[in-house]
């Protein structure tokens, strides 16, 4: 919270079993890696914006988790809080990114040419293609911790930014909090609009304090290149179109975050990154390229198949509902995308939904014909 | 205990830092002088308080009628010895803008503290929710002379009238001389209600355990401090208030339905109005319920407050209730003062809880009443403002009434004590039941005067 030093050094007057959450029905990252010695040896710290351990981790406390999905348990409040507590979240990270170390670096690759196809996914069966990430601007606290102020500050910041494209992504920015019904309405129609956080996971690390202050939506006039402003993330940026053509949809999507980069840098407030960690985010799980590449793909036959899961985690992709996280699939239609974030580039995370989503829309026709499929299941990658 | 900040920050990180901000460097220079947050001081003159200031144009509630940005400007920067802050008060209100009709408080006090840091914004919001009592003039009564008696009445359907005070023989001893309520040695009159009518009688309030940080702001070892004082001094309670604890984190199924079928059981708030006030966190830490064996008695640990103190029973003996209440509270006073606690309670503002609404006694004594042609009449609400009363749902607060059960309960909280506010909720009960009883035979009512509001 940007208040302070919440309370902190106060609580340094009680013994470290006094403070220690008690995490015995919790299943999350955050109370696997959390011990009394960890918590005793970062209490008393803070980053330079002041927030503490206990900021950290509230969002873990208050959501003991589910038997069946690990949340990640913890969040940042700046870019500094990767650096000072480090002890909590580098084991963390690891557990979430499939064993990547505190020295292992992190490769960048935003150059759309190097992605080879991807611009053939039959769209029989490939219904929408879609790219996000999410992007914090140096020099302003995150989410979870930043003031009203600055809140207004990174809105200010990005609509000039934005606001300055040309082209095909000449756009408008449409503040939450000023909206029209008309336009409210429009922007729902078109599945861009954003709403309150509910989820508890978010709220309960801040996040949506002072809604909808200097929150909201910008689109290009195309509505297919669209960006967040001050939700979870600083900036989540969005390139989608009905079909299957993710090669262009990935066009875009890096051509405009160069852009936009340029002009958050001329004015000195660049997007957080390190050669560690790549793109700084909010919350642990979307570290690295914070990118998740999808598609809404109609697999009735390959998803009732036993194989299925095996399959999607071979390829290293992971099946949502088209309501997106925590939904169920509608029709057999699944969103599919990459699982991994951090330690492998932009280029090479949507490289593997394209391959992957082929190969199992060959899969399902294939089904469909009756065929077995076994032979076609891919090695893990 | 001013000075929030101890540690000295590498003087590079900072440089860096400040430079990122914008800072300049006669700004780094100067500041990296200081002994402490640089970063912070930096923030706050990058970001004055006209950049912090929340929109409220959509806001209906206390909190937003009073902030203009002067007091903002003049609070945001200050600290509670808990270095507990204005904006904490405020987020609760910030987040949720309230409704046309119902106007929220919008702010929580974080520790005793806040009222007397953030006066400026709390005493004319106290005045705003509690008819204009004003914390900087006036006094909560606490009513320590026992010989004081007011002017029986025979005509029992006039209300303010039947306030009959039977002087105690005994004097107030010096033990109890700051104990605000040693007015329960005097008794309430009338205070037996038709049970064709009354279904239950209830009376609760809050107290605050002084030197430990309210809900909002307590960390997970001060509110377990809290429950350990509470329930060490439950334990020593006896004979028809003996009773038991039970931890929310702990307790087994069995017991939690139990403690569901006897209406005791209290769940995680979902209320935004209380989940944006950070009362919430840590879910089930430290929570728990008490109640005696008798099942009359409750004690809620670490919900809203510190402590929800609660009697009740069935039927329409409010006067035994009220009787229950005052002898258990003051057993409970006494076991954690032997302690060497206290409750927080000042005279400016009686009893210290987290919401500004529930100051000075924090009592609400209400009943569950049948009030099926009285409810219909159009004059119901106003008989209930002139009465001072309010209604309810027999859910509680913010539920619709089943049938034609109400609850029906004291409105105010601050500027009368507990023995005025109970007789007022005794007086008021009565007359609707006098009002029920003569629509029911086909006879007219009358709205009575309007009670007022403070001595003077």
């Amino acid at each position: 919270m940007p208040f302070g030093n919440t309370h902190n050094n106060f609580k340094l007057n009680y013994k470290v079993e006094d403070e220690f959450p008690d995490l015995s029905k919790h299943n999350n990252h955050m109370a696997k890696v959390l011990t009394k010695e960890i918590y005793g040896k970062l209490r008393d710290k803070q980053t330079p914006s002041g927030y503490t351990l206990d900021d950290v981790i509230q969002t873990g406390v208050d959501n003991p988790g589910h038997p069946f999905i690990m949340t990640v348990g913890c969040v940042a409040g700046d870019e500094e809080s990767y650096e000072i507590f480090k002890d909590l979240l580098d084991p963390i990270i690891s557990d979430r990114h499939s064993g990547y170390k505190p020295t292992d670096k992190h490769k960048t690759d935003l150059n759309f040419e190097n992605l080879k196809g991807g611009d053939d996914l039959d769209p029989n069966y490939v219904l929408s293609s879609r790219v996000r990430t999410g992007r914090s601007i140096k020099g302003f606290t995150l989410p979870p911790h930043n003031s009203r102020g600055e809140r207004r500050g990174i809105e200010k910041l990005s609509v000039e930014a934005l606001t300055s494209l040309d082209g095909e992504f000449k756009g408008k920015y449409y503040p939450l909090k000023s909206m029209t019904d008309a336009e409210q309405d429009q922007l729902i129609n078109d599945h861009f609009l954003f709403d309150k956080p509910v989820s508890p996971l978010l709220t309960c690390a801040g996040m949506a304090r002072d809604w909808p202050d200097a929150r909201g939506i910008w689109h290009n006039d195309n509505k297919s290149f669209l960006v967040w402003v001050n939700e979870e993330d600083h900036l989540r940026v969005i390139s989608m179109q009905q079909g299957g053509n993710m090669r262009e949809v990935f066009r875009r999507f890096c051509v405009g975050l160069n852009k936009i980069e340029e002009i958050f840098k001329k004015h000195n407030h660049g997007f957080m990154w390190n050669e560690h960690l790549g793109y700084i985010l909010t919350c642990p799980s979307n570290l690295g390229t914070g990118l998740r590449g999808g598609v809404h793909v109609k697999l009735p036959k390959l998803s009732t198949h036993a194989k299925f899961e095996e399959i999607l985690t071979r390829l290293r992709l992971q099946k949502r509902g088209t309501g997106g996280v925590d939904t169920a699939s509608v029709g057999g239609v699944f969103d599919i995308s990459n699982a991994d974030r951090l330690g492998s580039s932009e280029v090479a995370q949507v490289q593997l939904v394209v391959d992957g989503v082929k190969l199992m829309v060959e899969m399902e026709k294939k089904l469909e014909k009756g065929e077995a499929i076994d032979s076609m299941i891919p090695a893990q990658k | 205990m001013a000075g929030p900040f101890t540690r000295l920050i590498s003087g590079r990180n900072t440089a860096v830092l400040l430079a990122s901000l914008g800072a300049g460097t006669m700004a780094t220079g100067f500041l990296m002088t200081e002994n402490n947050s640089l970063v912070a001081e930096a923030k706050k003159m990058l970001y004055p308080p006209s950049s912090d200031f929340p929109d409220l144009r959509k806001h209906n509630n206390c909190m937003a009628a009073a902030l203009t940005p002067a007091v903002y400007a003049k609070l945001r920067d200050k600290l509670t010895p808990n270095n507990w802050t204005l904006d904490q008060c405020i987020q609760t209100g910030v987040d949720n803008p309230g409704h046309p009709f119902i106007k929220t408080v919008g702010c929580v006090a974080g520790d005793e503290e806040s009222y007397e840091v953030f006066a400026e914004l709390f005493d004319p919001i106290i005045k705003d929710r509690h008819n204009g009592y004003d914390p900087r003039t006036m006094t909560h009564p606490t009513d320590l002379d026992a010989s004081k008696v007011f002017t029986p009445s025979h005509d029992l359907s006039l209300p303010g009238s039947s306030v009959h005070l039977s002087a105690a023989p005994t004097c107030v001893e010096p033990y109890f001389s700051f104990f605000p309520v040693s007015v329960f040695l005097l008794q309430i009159t009338n205070g037996v209600f038709d049970e064709k009518y009354v279904l239950s009688s209830r009376v609760r309030t809050g107290r605050s355990i002084r030197g430990l940080s309210l809900p909002p702001a307590c960390s997970r070892a001060e509110r377990r401090e809290v429950e350990r004082v509470v329930v060490m001094a439950l334990a020593g309670l006896k004979g028809d208030l003996a009773g038991r604890y039970y931890g929310l984190g702990d307790m087994t199924d069995k017991e939690q339905q139990q403690l569901i079928d006897d209406h005791f059981l209290f769940d995680k708030p979902v209320s935004p109005l209380l989940t944006c006030a950070f009362m919430a966190r840590d879910w089930p830490d430290a929570r728990g319920i008490w109640h005696n064996n008798e099942k009359t008695f409750l004690i809620w640990v670490n919900e809203e407050d510190h402590t929800r103190v609660i009697s009740m029973e069935k039927g329409g003996n409010m006067k035994r209730v009220f009787e229950r209440f005052c002898r258990g509270l003051k057993q409970v006073e006494q076991l954690i003062q032997e302690r060497g606690w206290e409750f927080m309670w000042n005279e400016r503002l009686g009893y210290i809880l987290t919401c500004p609404s529930n100051l000075g006694t924090g009592l609400r004594a209400g009943v569950h009443v049948r009030l099926p042609n009285l409810s219909k009449d159009s004059r119901f609400s106003k008989i209930l403002d002139n009465l001072r009363l309010q209604k309810r749902g027999t859910g509680g607060v913010d539920t619709a009434a089943t049938g034609d059960t109400f609850d029906i309960s004291n409105n105010d909280r601050l500027g009368k004590s507990e023995v005025e506010l109970v007789q007022l909720l005794v007086d008021g009960v009565n007359y609707l039941i006098e009002c029920e009883k003569k629509l029911e035979k086909g006879h007219d009512i009358k709205v009575p005067a309007p009670i007022t509001q403070f001595r003077k």
